[in-house]
């Protein structure tokens, strides 16, 4: 388990991250905004306010575990140990990408690190739960941990999953990142019930819902449930309400949120909030906040750096990996 | 196409007005799906409608996409005529097995008893870097499927012509727009696509072609947004004194299959253009029913462009060498002339 600076940290690393992707992202999109232009062109999900979720159930996911994320995946990404400079490029589309530029922001995979993530909605639980099974066989105490947001608990592959994990007892945790929306629809206008947790008894597994997107607190839960998976206990389900601090997409104009809801997800930052608990116990000082939002500025610019100075593909090269040559 | 300008709407817009038009007449029509409420539809497809209708007739859906279009299929049997729309058919994976084993086959199944006038409407095409999940058009998929129409208009007019077809029709219809012929602003769109749309309310029948630009050398046969390129490298063509025909299907079931004897038996040389994957579809279809009914008249091999059975990358290189473009289009005129 790591410390909590170091959870913070990777907190930092994250908004920093999801803060200079906005900036990027608008780069050759103005004065006219088009999705097409810039160096980094087509969909963006942005995940800030969302980092308490990453961070806190991956500080009990190790390296070997796998981890599938949705269309938003950034934040994940970071917390499970994606390179960051190979991530970067492949947002930028360069050949020193993850995917020598193939996938993009939404397609980001990592097998060293056992990442994978999906632009359909729903499309990660299942895999996840097949990742499980494979560990359990091979007794190796490895878990599955699946990410996805609340509008897609309301998709087949989650129930489907739920079921057959419970019938199989294999060691995947449930991840519900419950930002209140679905691009434009609330959450109570798609979910016939308040908590996802409640679903989780009628398919015979535990289930937990975490308001407050406290880091410290999505820790603990992670914890318990990733303990348990690990025991052969099987599978959890755990739902975190959480913020997101940027539109659906960059260039969302947002206009079927409430007045004042943005501002106030911006009043309850958790990375703020965690930052005043970590001071007010002496577990950081101002010295070290600023050492570590130093740091981390330097390794997104690091790999912006990077990305930016890696070549593009050749056209040719789109012909390549759609079979396994050899 | 009328020529005037009086009344120019994007595609989106003729989108919208043809659903929004048939609702107020017809209270038996319902339009559902993802964000098609307050949102007016990722693509505005349905903007305005639910100020117009309100939430009774304009259903924001979870994504619960094997629920609400299987929904359709109860729901057309008692008496109503939903429109759902899938944000992008990349999607419609999730919820296939209502689509096309039931959707597509009720009719048949219950020996022509059972109806199902549902429109599934979506998004559909690449260009702006989203990538192998959100820039396929998969048309010929569902066209591959008996049972199912397959609507892929090219313009604003025919758009709303079209659209209010699929709604009268009483069979399940699947109604692609590309979204880069809607006239968004946040995304590129061909301005080709963004003419006269008369205010009333008319019909373009289902599996009529139409020659967009006419020649006499070679037939350029195609649909969606492949169309506006291929006028633009006829356009190019011209001081070489290549005369090319530019036929438009607008509807790939039922498919205009005189048309594309017709031209043939006028021109000689056949392109066919699709921003689908080659194998096993579309181009595939037209030029077998070359082979099968216009042999005599090619005086050169059919030729097909079309996505090269390769997932579509998310570079901004690698998709401009995946999608057929202006360039190709005007080289492989060109290789067929030779
Ligand atoms: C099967 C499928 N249906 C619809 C979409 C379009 N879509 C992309 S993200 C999204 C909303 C997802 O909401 P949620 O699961 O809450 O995640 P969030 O975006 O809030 O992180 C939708 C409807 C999709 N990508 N895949
Ligand atoms: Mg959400």
């Amino acid at each position: 388990m790591e410390s909590y600076v170091s959870m913070y940290r990777t907190m930092c690393l994250i908004r920093r991250y999801e803060d200079r992707m906005a900036e990027i992202y608008t780069e050759g999109k103005s004065p006219l905004f088009s999705i097409a232009a810039g160096p980094v062109p087509g969909e963006m999900h942005l995940a800030a306010g969302q980092e308490p979720v990453a961070v806190g159930v991956m500080a009990h996911v190790r390296p070997d575990d796998a981890v599938t994320a949705p269309h938003r995946p950034h934040h994940l990404a970071i917390a499970k140990g994606v390179d960051l400079r190979r991530m970067t490029a492949e947002i930028f589309g360069r050949t020193t990408g993850l995917s020598h530029g193939k996938g993009g922001h939404m397609h980001l995979f990592d097998p060293s690190v056992h990442f994978s993530c999906s632009g359909i909605v729903g499309a990660g639980f299942p895999p996840a739960v097949g990742a499980a099974l494979a560990f359990k066989r091979q007794g190796s105490g490895r878990v599955a941990v699946a990410f996805a947001g609340e509008g897609a608990a309301n998709q087949g592959t989650f129930h489907e999953s739920l079921n057959l994990a419970a019938l199989w007892k294999a060691p995947v945790l449930f991840v519900i990142e419950d930002n209140h929306y679905a691009i434009s629809v609330p959450k109570a206008q798609s979910t016939a019930i308040v908590d996802n947790s409640d679903r989780a008894r009628s398919y015979g597994i535990p289930g937990v819902s975490l308001r407050g997107n406290d880091v410290l607190a999505i820790s603990e839960a992670a914890h318990e449930a990733i303990s348990r998976a690990r025991e052969g206990q099987g599978p959890t389900l755990l739902e975190v309400e959480t913020t997101r601090l940027y539109g659906h997409f960059q260039g969302d104009a947002e206009a079927y949120l409430h007045t004042g809801e943005k501002a106030e997800w911006r009043q309850h930052d958790p990375i703020v909030r965690f930052r005043n608990y970590l001071l007010e116990h002496h577990l950081l000082s101002m010295a070290d906040d600023a050492a570590i939002q130093q740091d981390v500025a330097t390794l997104v610019e690091d790999a912006i750096a990077y990305a930016r100075q890696s070549p593009e593909p050749l056209p040719e090269d789109a012909w390549t990996d759609v079979f396994i040559e050899g | 196409m009328s020529t005037t300008t009086a009344r120019k709407l994007t595609m989106a817009r003729a989108i919208s007005e043809a659903i929004g038009q048939e609702m107020a007449h017809d209270p038996n029509v319902l339009v559902w799906g993802e964000d098609v409420g307050v949102y007016g539809g990722i693509f505005g497809a349905t903007q305005g409608l639910y100020a117009q209708f309100g939430e009774d007739r304009v259903l924001d859906t979870p994504i619960s996409e094997s629920a609400f279009i299987g929904a359709a299929i109860g729901a057309s049997a008692e008496g109503l005529r939903p429109i759902v729309e899938l944000m992008f058919v990349d999607f419609f994976g999730v919820a296939m097995d209502q689509i096309y084993n039931h959707l597509a086959k009720n009719h048949y199944m219950s020996g022509g008893s059972v109806r199902h006038p549902v429109v599934l409407m979506t998004a559909i095409g690449g260009g702006y870097s989203d990538a192998a999940q959100h820039s396929q058009t998969l048309y010929s998929l569902f066209a591959h499927v008996p049972g199912l129409k397959v609507v892929v208009p090219s313009n604003a007019y025919d758009a709303k012509g079209l659209m209010i077809s699929a709604i009268r029709d009483d069979n399940p219809v699947m109604y692609f727009f590309h979204k880069g012929l809607l006239g968004l602003g946040w995304m590129p769109s061909d301005d080709w696509a963004e003419v006269h749309v008369p205010e009333d309310r008319y019909e373009i029948p289902f599996g009529q072609a139409q020659v967009v630009g006419t020649g006499t050398d070679l037939s350029i046969i195609t649909i969606g947004a492949m169309v506006p390129k291929a006028m633009k490298a006829r356009k190019l063509l011209q001081p070489a004194g290549i005369a090319v025909e530019v036929v438009d299907l607008r509807t790939l079931v039922p498919l205009d299959r005189k048309a594309i004897v017709e031209t043939v038996m006028k021109t000689h040389r056949a392109l066919i253009v699709d921003e689908d994957y080659r194998s096993f579809g579309m181009s595939g279809e037209i030029a077998a029913i070359l082979a099968e009914e216009a042999l005599d008249y090619l005086e050169a091999p059919v030729r097909r462009l079309a996505v090269p059975d390769i997932p579509i990358p998310y570079s901004r290189i690698l998709e401009q060498s995946a999608i057929p473009s202006v360039e190709a289009i005007t080289q492989a005129v060109h290789a067929l002339m030779e």
